[in-house]
């Protein structure tokens, strides 16, 4: 890991993979979306609305991966004192709370025909819903340090600290009554048909490869930002003392 | 009483709103990017 803790290395490397992370995973996540829609039959009990199951749960998985990332980032920060790992996380944070987003509104639209509500105050639901409050208060207190020239560190603890919600959120539909299903696939075990699970896992491999990608373009554009403001800083600098 | 829902409004609901959202990430973070990187060149050469 420590291999890229050199930006030029870094950003030779992700140069290359930008490009095919993002058209991979648009390829094969709208792929994987349209033969949801088209090829899969409609569910015993659910009926059509099953085919929400392709977005939803991608959009969960990278809510949640999102801060899993932000979490380890802020270890190799806090630990290692990685210099990468205070702008991986930082570029991981915008695309996870969209993805949170996301799972909260296209869940509450599949709450709808199926439980009869748009939402309810149980585990699932809020502790997902906090996650997105964390994420604010995240993409708030990072940009606001790095705009301010401060260390990173308090976000890194922030990050780490809040990854206490995501075993909430995995549990909750376990530890307390709730309107929303268990979980369907666990290590190693699906209860989900094979016709349903091969468009989900490819759906989910899709949305994963375009986060990667997303979150590799905001690396590098934090970077390109950094070094501009380090030029230009630089600059002003030699021309103060040319006047004097 | 049962109420009569056209699931599929509900299916392209959910859809669209991920795809649009999907798409409009993408582009806002290529094009912070690119306006960073250019903002980066135009650095050096000043």
């Amino acid at each position: 890991m420590h291999g890229f803790a050199n930006p030029a290395r870094f950003l030779r490397i992700a140069k290359w993979l930008t490009a095919p992370l993002l058209v991979s995973g648009l390829l094969l996540s709208f792929g994987a979306v349209a033969w949801g829609l088209t090829q899969v039959p409609p569910d015993r009990l659910m009926g059509d609305t099953v085919r929400i199951l392709f977005v939803h749960v991608p959009a969960a998985w990278l809510g949640m991966g999102g801060w899993s990332a932000i979490a380890i980032a802020s270890l190799m920060e806090l630990v290692w004192r990685h210099p990468l790992a205070a702008i991986a996380a930082r570029a991981a944070a915008v695309p996870g709370a969209a993805f949170t987003a996301l799972c909260l509104i296209t869940g509450s639209i599949w709450g709808r025909p199926t439980w009869g509500t748009w939402w309810v105050w149980d585990g699932r639901l809020t502790s997902m819903l906090v996650l997105l409050f964390l994420y604010f208060g995240y993409i708030a207190l990072s940009s606001s340090l790095a705009r301010e020239g401060q260390s990173s560190r308090i976000a890194a603890i922030f990050g780490l600290v809040g990854a206490i919600n995501i075993p909430i959120i995995n549990r909750s539909v376990v530890w307390w009554n709730s309107l929303h299903q268990p979980p369907s696939i666990t290590m190693g075990e699906s209860s989900i048909d094979p016709v349903f699970l091969w468009p989900l896992l490819i759906a989910t491999l899709g949305f994963s490869l375009l986060f990667g990608g997303v979150v590799l373009t905001r690396m590098r554009a934090i970077l390109a930002d950094m070094q501009a403001e380090a030029r230009l800083r630089r600059k002003a600098l030699q021309a103060e003392d040319i006047v004097r | 009483m049962r109420e009569a829902l056209d699931q599929w409004l509900f299916v392209y609901a959910a859809v669209g709103v991920t795809l649009v959202g999907t798409l409009v990430l993408v582009a806002s973070s290529l094009l912070a990017m690119r306006r960073a990187e250019k903002r980066r060149e135009e650095s050096r050469r000043k």
